[in-house]
């Protein structure tokens, strides 16, 4: 199956070569030449104004089926008794796009005696839970998890179903799109609705977050995504603490599978979690030193944030590993991010673009930092930060 | 004997790749194809399994005929063979239609002990392909492995990283595992591997090879579909404030409390 | 430019230059700072089959010649040349065993330094014997089937950390340098020992130490070659060795030059990038045509020795002292375009300027290297008349 490409309707512009993100095409003399390698990504049907490219329309393997009634389904991911943030957001963003197709909104909650968490689901937005427990699914494993979230999901038939894309989320949620014969979208960042024909367009980013894609689960049901924490907003007024809870008995499960789980053998030491936190003080190469980011840590704490850090502070052995933010390390949509000394190599780039607000502290006018930043204050970092540390502690007290 | 096999992916050097800020198109110049860096950790982990175990160690990679460079450059750190899947059919393929086509080669190869994947690859950024093969193959996914211990028997204890810290497992094979960077430390080519890989036959399987229906694979066999790739959204024009540390600071928090960030 | 490298010499350069930029540069200034052996990149360089380089086949190397020599330690010391130093000096040591040593000798130890379990070391230097060579006084007396070695060596580099060392001593006092014979002492010898770790201006990620040798007892067949024949390895060792000082001095300005022009793009004075100014311009204008002129003569010299002269003592002492004696000029000018930053440690180049000066003085002093030059062009030019 190849690109369609119509010779007469092409200008010979050039805008699908340069848009092009594996290089195949080019302009040989009086026409475009497609060559080997083309993975079908569309991005030069999306540049061509003379409409000369086509994807191929795919023929499905089955039929589109009825829609499922199961209405939107958001997995709730819980450890030891405490839900995942993004199971919350993901609960309010399924509210909204429930409203548009009027279909009910259910959570899903596996786990041991987890029972007690169905209200605040409840309130985040869920009609219904579908709940299930089982001592195999006290602590996460892939095998478990994957099988009884298939299961339940075979059984009630949910048309969307979405997901925290936590590493839990990111672990197992594939192996329940495998299991369901469906497709899955990684990672999204934005959802919406094509109402016409009932489909999720799902957005997220690719390449590192150079480009965005939009894509649909054209024929198969539940159309599947999962999400990236921190994006989607909780639903402003909760709803009240009361809905359907179906009690699912899994029979396919026994704790003898062949994975099991021994023990957690070390937990990430943070104030907070720097995927959960709204505000994050970040530092560079620009610190110099590991000391130096104590003076992060100050602030972060004024503002109720946690302290990250750019692959190089990493590297330099400054901060451990966890704080790391970035394509090598985590990607994170505080509503409040201020690098310090942070020049803004892509790769930081790709894990910052989420958040709402950023701040750059930089003595360098053209590090590329400044090109995304929202205010870019250009000066001596080991001034303006203890400045600012100095006026905020100066106001509290 | 144990059978690795080690499944990697030619991309393109992601930092590279960006878009002009003024034509919002892509500029790859210079931009290179190499082996998804997550998969060397991949790699890794099989060659120090096959060191200290024993076993053979069989490369894997689904694209395009040039594709095959990767492999190539794969075996240069001392894998024993690899296999190409490549065919004008397998064009357009999502993670799903990837994972079958694969799985099919794996079966074509006789099962695997462990199969190792990298953490994600740096163009798709899904970490989708390893637990769907894993499902569709009918076997144990491990995901986000830093530490592997033989426990002998035919079982592996696996230390993994989630989003409280690490846990242990016990996975008995055969299994399909990702691993993360925190594993290893990849080793550097071989000169002398480097040049029996430039010697190396490296089979491509075709549709036909792995007896597959054109409908199953490719864009034909996958489940969702690209309707659109735009630039990221840009954000509100940049304000640069330059001036007396202390001024700075002050009037950075004031717009700060406005914003009701704090 | 260009210089026609076949595909398997562009593969050993590519993958040389890649352990100088992921494994060495990041290592560099810490091993600097902390003056720490670079195990984990020898060991690296060995997983990489480069210990091997210059050993032949049938001992398990890859049986290169002195041309591949050249561009794996010029692509190492892109890096570190401290590091270049500690790799290399094992060549040195492995030379006079490739070169004279009986069959025996070449099965025990070459295979093992090939593969990089075994590090090696050339000692030469005593206190009284630096550019004098003959004047060295550690002796090696015959005791029946032994030999039995009483010295000190100074400034030995890898001494302590190298497993097998080559030593030179007096078999005949009475004989002069003809009473010189080399022979392999391990480092677990009875009787040998090291002395304290010496601070050196530069490649301080190398180690150099005094071996001592008390009543070294060691069986005969560790005489390399035969007894009298001290002084010919070793020229021979040092003649095949300088092509390869001249290539650190390359790999190192060129690593000068790219820091000293990448920064005079993004420093910014008088309104523009410094590059831009004519003053800086020039002097990184001359300090490319050095570093390709050096680059140009110490490839010269090292193909010509692949063509196995007979003798090409005046061709290696000229691509030593020409390009060392560049490699020093150009780490100078590279601290001076970079001016203050240069002087800095956050930078590179006062590492390099350190390291330079190095070059200059080991393997032959430059000026023992003219001594050769001209001594070679006296004879040269007395046959002609």
């Amino acid at each position: 199956m190849s690109l369609i490409f119509s010779a007469d309707k092409c200008t010979l512009c050039g805008a699908c070569v340069d848009a092009c993100p594996f290089g195949v095409l080019s302009l040989e003399g009086e026409r475009l030449s497609i060559g080997e390698g083309c993975t079908l990504c569309g991005a030069c049907v999306e540049v061509c104004e003379a409409e000369a490219l086509a994807l191929p329309e795919a023929e499905g393997p089955s039929p589109r089926p009825g829609v499922p009634l199961g209405g939107i389904w958001v997995f709730a991911e819980q450890r030891q008794g405490r839900l995942a943030p993004v199971a919350l957001e993901l609960l309010g963003e399924a509210r909204r796009l429930a409203a548009e197709l009027s279909v009910p909104v259910a959570a899903v909650l596996l786990g041991d005696r987890v029972a007690h968490l169905a209200p605040e689901l409840f309130r985040a937005g869920a009609d219904k839970v579908y709940l299930a427990e089982h001592p195999a699914l006290a602590e996460f494993v892939e095998g478990p998890y994957a099988a009884a979230l298939t299961e339940i999901a075979a059984r009630f038939g949910p048309e969307i179903l979405l997901a925290g894309a936590t590493y839990v989320g990111r672990a197992f949620i594939p192996q329940v799109a495998a299991g369901l014969r469906t497709g899955l979208t990684a990672d999204c960042t934005a959802f919406a609705l094509d109402p016409e024909r009932r489909l999720l367009l799902q957005t997220r980013p690719a390449f590192g977050g150079n480009i965005m894609a939009t894509i649909i689960t054209p024929r198969t049901y539940p159309q599947m995504a999962t999400a990236r924490p921190g994006v989607f907003k909780r639903l402003a007024d909760p709803c009240p603490g009361e809905g359907e809870v179906v009690r699912v008995e899994l029979g396919s499960l026994t704790a003898a599978g062949p994975c099991t789980f021994v023990g957690t053998v070390e937990e990430i030491r943070e104030r907070l979690p720097l995927a959960e936190a709204e505000v994050i003080v970040a530092g560079g190469r620009g610190l110099k030193e590991a000391k130096h980011f104590r003076m992060l840590e100050d602030l972060a704490e004024l503002l109720g944030g946690a302290v990250g850090a750019t692959r190089a502070a990493v590297d330099a052995g400054w901060i451990p590993y966890a704080h790391q933010i970035g394509q090598t390390g985590k990607t994170v949509a505080p509503k409040l991010y201020i690098a310090v000394g942070i020049s803004g190599a892509i790769q930081h780039l790709a894990g910052i673009q989420s958040s709402d607000f950023i701040v750059a502290i930089n003595k360098d006018p053209e590090a590329p930092i400044f090109k995304v930043a929202d205010i870019g204050l250009v000066g001596d970092l080991f001034e303006i930060v203890p400045a600012l540390i100095a006026a905020i502690r100066r106001e509290r007290e | 004997m144990l059978k690795i096999i080690v499944c990697i992916k030619q991309v393109p050097e992601t930092d590279k790749v960006r878009l002009d800020p003024e034509t919002h198109t892509l500029i790859r110049e210079g931009v290179q194809a190499i082996i998804n860096p997550f998969d060397l950790y991949a790699l890794e982990a099989g060659l120090r399994l096959k060191e200290a175990q024993g076993g053979q160690v069989t490369l894997l990679t689904m694209g395009p005929p040039q594709a095959e460079a990767a492999l190539r450059e794969a075996l240069g750190y001392g894998a024993d063979e690899a296999r190409l899947l490549s065919d004008r059919a397998f064009a357009g393929a999502d993670t799903w239609a990837t994972a079958l086509t694969l799985a099919q080669a794996v079966r074509k190869l006789g099962g695997a002990d462990l199969i190792f994947t990298g953490k994600q690859a740096i163009d798709g950024d899904t970490a989708q392909v390893g637990p769907m093969l894993a499902t569709i193959l009918g076997i144990p996914y491990v995901a986000w492995a830093r530490k592997l211990t033989w426990a002998g028997d035919g079982v592996l204890e696996v230390e993994r990283l989630l989003d409280h810290g690490y846990d242990a497992l016990r996975v008995r094979l055969p299994a399909v595992v990702s691993v993360v960077k925190e594993i290893n430390e990849p080793r550097v080519p071989s000169f002398k591997a480097k040049m029996q890989a430039k010697k190396a036959v490296i089979p491509t399987w075709t549709l036909a090879d792995l007896e597959l229906d054109p409908h199953e694979v490719g864009l034909a066999g996958s489940f969702t579909q690209v309707v659109r790739v735009f630039p990221p959204p840009a954000r509100g024009e940049s304000e640069i404030w330059r001036g007396d540390p202390q001024e700075l600071a002050a009037r950075l928090w004031a717009r700060l409390k406005e914003l009701g960030r704090r | 430019m260009d210089y026609l490298l076949t595909e398997e010499q562009q593969m050993l350069q590519d993958l040389a230059r890649r352990i100088a930029y992921e494994k060495i540069k990041p290592a560099r200034a810490r091993l600097d700072e902390a003056e720490e052996f670079p195990w984990e990149i020898l060991k690296d360089l060995a997983q990489a089959d480069l210990a091997g380089t210059i050993i032949p086949e049938q001992y398990g190397g890859l049986g290169m010649g002195a041309f591949e020599n050249v561009l794996l330690l010029e692509a190492l010391s892109e890096g570190c040349v401290g590091v270049a130093v500690s790799f290399a000096a094992s060549f040195l040591g492995a030379y006079p065993i490739m070169l004279y040593g009986s069959e025996e000798q070449k099965q025990t130890y070459l295979p093992g330094i090939a593969q990089g379990n075994t590090l090696a070391a050339f000692a030469l230097t005593e206190a009284q014997a630096g550019s004098d060579a003959s004047a060295i006084a550690t002796t090696a007396a015959k005791d029946g089937d032994a030999y039995v070695l009483n010295g000190t060596k100074q400034w030995i580099t890898n001494a302590g950390v190298a497993d097998v060392n080559v030593i030179i001593a007096l078999t005949d006092k009475a004989k002069g340098p003809r009473g010189a014979s080399a022979f392999i002492v391990h480092k677990d010898d009875p009787g040998v020992s090291f002395g304290k770790k010496e601070r050196k201006m530069g490649i301080r990620a190398s180690v150099t130490r005094e071996i001592i040798l008390e009543e070294v007892r060691i069986p005969k067949d560790r005489l390399i070659g035969r007894e009298g024949q001290g002084f010919i390895i070793t020229m021979k060792t040092l003649d095949l060795a300088r092509p390869g000082a001249g290539a650190m001095a390359i790999g190192l300005a060129q690593s000068a030059l790219d820091e000293a022009a990448s920064f005079a793009k993004e420093r910014h004075q008088f309104g523009q990038p410094i590059f831009a100014i004519q003053a800086v311009q020039h002097m990184l204008a001359d300090m490319a045509v050095r570093v390709e002129a050096s680059r140009a003569l110490v490839y010269a010299v090292a193909r010509y020795i692949d063509t196995d002269p007979k003798d090409f003592s005046k061709e290696a002492a000229m691509s030593k002292v020409f390009a060392t004696d560049m490699a020093m000029q150009v780490a100078i000018d590279a601290v001076q375009v970079m001016g203050g930053h240069g002087y800095m440690r956050d930078y590179p180049v006062e590492k390099m300027m350190r390291d330079a000066k190095i070059l200059q003085i080991f393997e032959g002093t430059n000026q023992i290297m003219r001594n050769i030059i001209g001594l070679a062009l006296s004879k040269e030019y007395t046959k002609k008349k």
